[in-house]
């Protein structure tokens, strides 16, 4: 159980820094001169000169990716221009706004998701089943971010029961922050709860027909109970899969909800910062965007193998 | 044989005809021309002037609408397109060659279908400038690794058939089998998919126009009229609610025809 663990780990740091490097090429090399892409074409010589020595760009390129990596073992990520603070301080500030948003949205899909799901399972064919089906249908295809337009003019400025955007920071308290976060989750979370919703029925169909299902049945086990005992343990393996993977969309999601709803997240820094040319900005909130994504579904590979008792072995 | 009729075919053809209806016909006619300001009539509601209105600047909501269908399938189209070439060649080419280069390659493109599309975008857009061009790049990367899981595992499919061992039998090599048996065979799940991921591109695109990194105003998209609408929407919500609709109705009308499509192609899924 450890040297499957240990290898993961590796090839985790691995992949980490492969991707690294791609941002690095794309962000950095590729564009030519950093220093007067950040600063415009109207700019100064000795102003893209200065900026030029600031950013340490007369060094080769190779050095220079070695310098950031290195840099982000001892968790300094480079000083932004733009916001003229360290990256890793103005990211840490983002980060306590779009991780709990995530975690919100992703509590909301699997809540609406798992009963949904498996209640059209288990309705197979019949009216349940039928309007499940046309609802998520309906909920994939609806965009996010529209979604939120949609929830400010019905809950914020109709009815004013939240706020229509705008974040007070944690300190004003936990549940005024809550609150602020509450219409964006619903809006990123919904059209991924209706993709899960379709993804759990088709995984629950799938271990109903099996063989030891019709054995617990014959074995005078009720529907419910046949249900919860056989059918949804063995569905969770590729629905865990899915709900790791869906969180790359929840995070891109989160870029665009984060800019209806005006919150400083992770993903409106990303943004703001492509508009303001701060390169240093992109290419750490990428890499970290990034890397999030991959170490979840990282995660979602390992809780598997416990999960699934199977998989141990095979591997 | 007369069958039960397909609803979710029926449905889904007919939201994407008329999509590609609307777009064919506003490259031609719109009923106002979709970029002329008209101060006078600026915010006034559906009916008042138009069919559905003006925005803010005065235009006509309907003109714009229907040239931002063009506007959202020239970046969906080309951008799946290249994806699922790029996919399909190398998910067939893996599938033919087996062994460590497909483990590798496997492994790549979970990296990259871990990247969502709009971050690829915001990365491109530092590299090329934000527009249509890093937009198209942005949704293809995303695809390419959606096709070459699909196609790899269909080939892997096909190449288990008798038809493709005797076919290898008579001495042929994997990329004359791949060519004439195996790509063929696998036609029917590739339209299938190419539908599904256009629905994808067509929402995908919607999000990077409201960010600003798709079409380039004054070019109308769906995307930038919701981020347009944002400043007025108490004052104007029919801004708000007519170009979401669309980009909705075409998201639908694509995924239902994907899986009308599959179904059909495919009789024993029918039962899902």
């Amino acid at each position: 159980m450890i040297r499957p663990i240990l290898l993961r780990i590796a090839g985790f740091a691995l992949t980490l820094l492969a991707v690294a490097a791609a941002i690095f090429v794309i962000v950095d090399v590729l564009p030519g001169d950093t220093a007067s892409v950040m600063l415009g074409t109207s700019a100064r010589e000795d102003t893209v000169a200065a900026l030029r020595a600031q950013l340490g760009l007369d060094r080769p390129a190779p050095i220079r990716f070695l310098g950031w990596i290195a840099g982000m073992l001892h968790g300094d990520l480079g000083q932004s221009v733009t916001y003229a603070m360290p990256v890793g301080t103005l990211v840490a500030e983002r980060l306590a706004v779009t991780v709990p948003l995530a975690a919100l949205a992703l509590a909301i899909v699997a809540i609406l998701a798992l009963p949904l799901g498996t209640a059209a399972a288990a309705a197979h064919g019949r009216a349940p089943d039928r309007v499940i089906g046309i609802v998520s249908q309906l909920g994939v295809a609806v965009p996010n971010f529209w979604l939120g337009l949609i929830f400010v003019l019905v809950f914020a400025t109709g009815l004013n029961w939240l706020p229509a955007g705008g974040f007070p920071g944690w300190g004003a308290g936990l549940w005024p922050g809550l609150r602020s976060l509450l219409l964006p989750a619903f809006a990123l979370a919904l059209p991924q709860a209706a993709v899960l919703t379709r993804i759990v029925r088709s995984a629950t169909l799938d271990v109903i027909g099996q063989d030891f299902v019709r054995t617990a049945r014959a074995k005078g086990l009720a529907g419910r109970a046949a249900l919860l005992r056989h059918v949804v343990p063995n569905a969770l393996v590729p629905i865990t899969t899915i709900l790791g993977l869906q969180l790359s969309f929840l995070i891109a999601g989160a870029i665009l909800v984060e800019n209806v709803f005006n919150l400083p997240g992770l993903g409106r820094l990303a943004y703001q910062a492509l508009a303001q040319r701060d390169l240093v900005v992109i290419r750490n909130v990428v890499l970290l965007l990034a890397a999030i994504v991959i170490a979840v579904n990282a995660a979602v590979d390992l809780g598997q193998v416990a999960l699934d008792p199977r998989l141990r072995r095979r591997r | 044989m007369i069958r039960r009729a397909n609803p979710a075919l029926l449905v889904g053809g007919a939201l994407t005809l008329a999509l590609l209806l609307v777009a064919l016909v506003a490259l031609a006619w719109t009923p106002e021309i979709p970029t002329r300001v008209r101060i006078p009539l600026r915010l006034k509601g559906p009916l008042a002037a138009g069919l559905l209105g003006t925005d803010h600047f005065g235009r006509d909501v309907l003109s714009m609408l229907m040239l931002g269908a063009a506007n959202s399938l020239a970046i969906a189209v080309p951008s799946v397109l290249l994806g699922a070439t790029l996919g399909t060649a190398i998910g067939a080419a893996i599938a033919a060659v087996r062994g460590g280069v497909e483990t590798a390659i496997l492994r790549v493109a979970d990296v990259v279908f871990a990247f969502p599309a709009v971050l690829s975008a915001i990365m491109l857009g530092a590299l090329l400038g934000a527009g249509p061009t890093a937009a198209v790049i942005a949704i293809a990367v995303f695809n390419v690794p959606v096709f070459v899981r699909v196609s790899r595992a269909a080939a892997l499919g096909v190449w288990s058939m008798d038809y493709v061992a005797a076919a290898r039998s008579v001495g042929r090599g994997p990329a004359s089998v791949t060519r004439t048996e195996i790509l063929p065979n696998m036609a029917g799940i590739l339209i299938v998919q190419v539908t599904v991921q256009l629905a994808l591109a067509v929402l995908t695109e919607a999000g990077l126009s409201y960010l600003g990194l798709g079409i380039r105003p004054p070019n109308p998209s769906w995307g930038r009229m919701l981020a347009d609408s944002q400043t007025f929407l108490s004052q104007a919500p029919h801004l708000a609610i007519a170009p979401g609709l669309a980009v909705a109705l075409a998201v639908l009308g694509l995924n239902l025809l994907g899986d009308g499509l599959r179904d059909a192609l495919d009789p024993r899924l029918r039962s899902r």
